[in-house]
């Protein structure tokens, strides 16, 4: 098993979970299982074509996995991979 | 509703002024109570991470210090309960832009910055639809 932990923006497709354990050999079969667990925050991880959101950072040991493997970065027993989202904004041009 | 003690609405004034005519933004720490009632209780301005030539009118946090403020508001029992930007010679109000990259629960705090000068301050919550930005009642204390 390992755990996710679920930022305070998407808790509320998790049933106010903030952290979730599920079984999942790396970054991208957890965040597959996350989706399939929680259907509703589906959206929110992938768009239409099936891609990971850019604001959707994916942590592991305190590294962003993207300095990693990305999502085939694998997850050892009891590790924990934290979900981060960026934030972005600005005024009209 | 989303109490702001003076002396951060006031900081968050200073920082848009200290940025413009870029935009400044940061991180609100507080306590959320159960009826989601929001108390911030300390600020993290964030150095904008979105490119220098677009900053005039683009801010970005990223990951890596939104992960920073959640280990440090864990450690003194303080959540994240939402971010705030400037709008350079723009009102306090949402735009298309921070509608299309907002994200559900937090608190989206916008002062306007007026040639040079900090104006209104106003706070914005993302529609359960997410296909607008509801006002959120900022209560001064």
């Amino acid at each position: 098993m390992i755990t996710v932990l679920i930022p305070t923006a998407l808790r509320s497709f998790t049933e106010r979970q903030g952290a979730v354990q599920l079984e999942a050999g790396t970054v991208g079969q957890a965040v597959a299982a996350l989706a399939e667990n929680y259907p509703d925050l589906k959206q929110h991880l992938y768009d239409d074509q099936g891609q990971l959101r850019s604001f959707v950072n994916l942590f592991v040991g305190g590294r962003n996995v993207k300095t990693l493997e990305g999502l085939a970065t694998p997850l050892a027993e009891g590790e924990t991979l934290t979900l981060v989202p960026a934030i972005a904004g600005g005024r009209d041009a | 509703m989303i109490d702001l003690p003076a002396a951060l609405l006031a900081a968050i004034g200073q920082e848009g002024q200290k940025c413009y005519p870029s935009e400044a933004c940061g991180i609100l720490l507080g306590h959320l109570a159960d009826d989601d009632r929001r108390r911030v209780t300390d600020i993290m301005p964030i150095d904008n991470a979105s490119d220098p030539t677009e900053q005039y009118h683009r801010f970005r946090i990223e990951a890596e210090d939104l992960m920073a403020a959640e280990t440090r508001g864990a450690s003194q029992g303080l959540e994240v309960l939402g971010f705030y930007h400037s709008h350079p010679d723009h009102p306090a109000r949402p735009s298309d832009y921070d509608l299309g990259h907002a994200l559900p629960f937090y608190s989206y705090v916008i002062v306007t910055v007026d040639q040079g000068r900090a104006g209104q301050i106003t706070s914005w919550r993302l529609a359960p639809d997410s296909y607008k930005f509801d006002p959120e009642t900022l209560e001064k204390i």
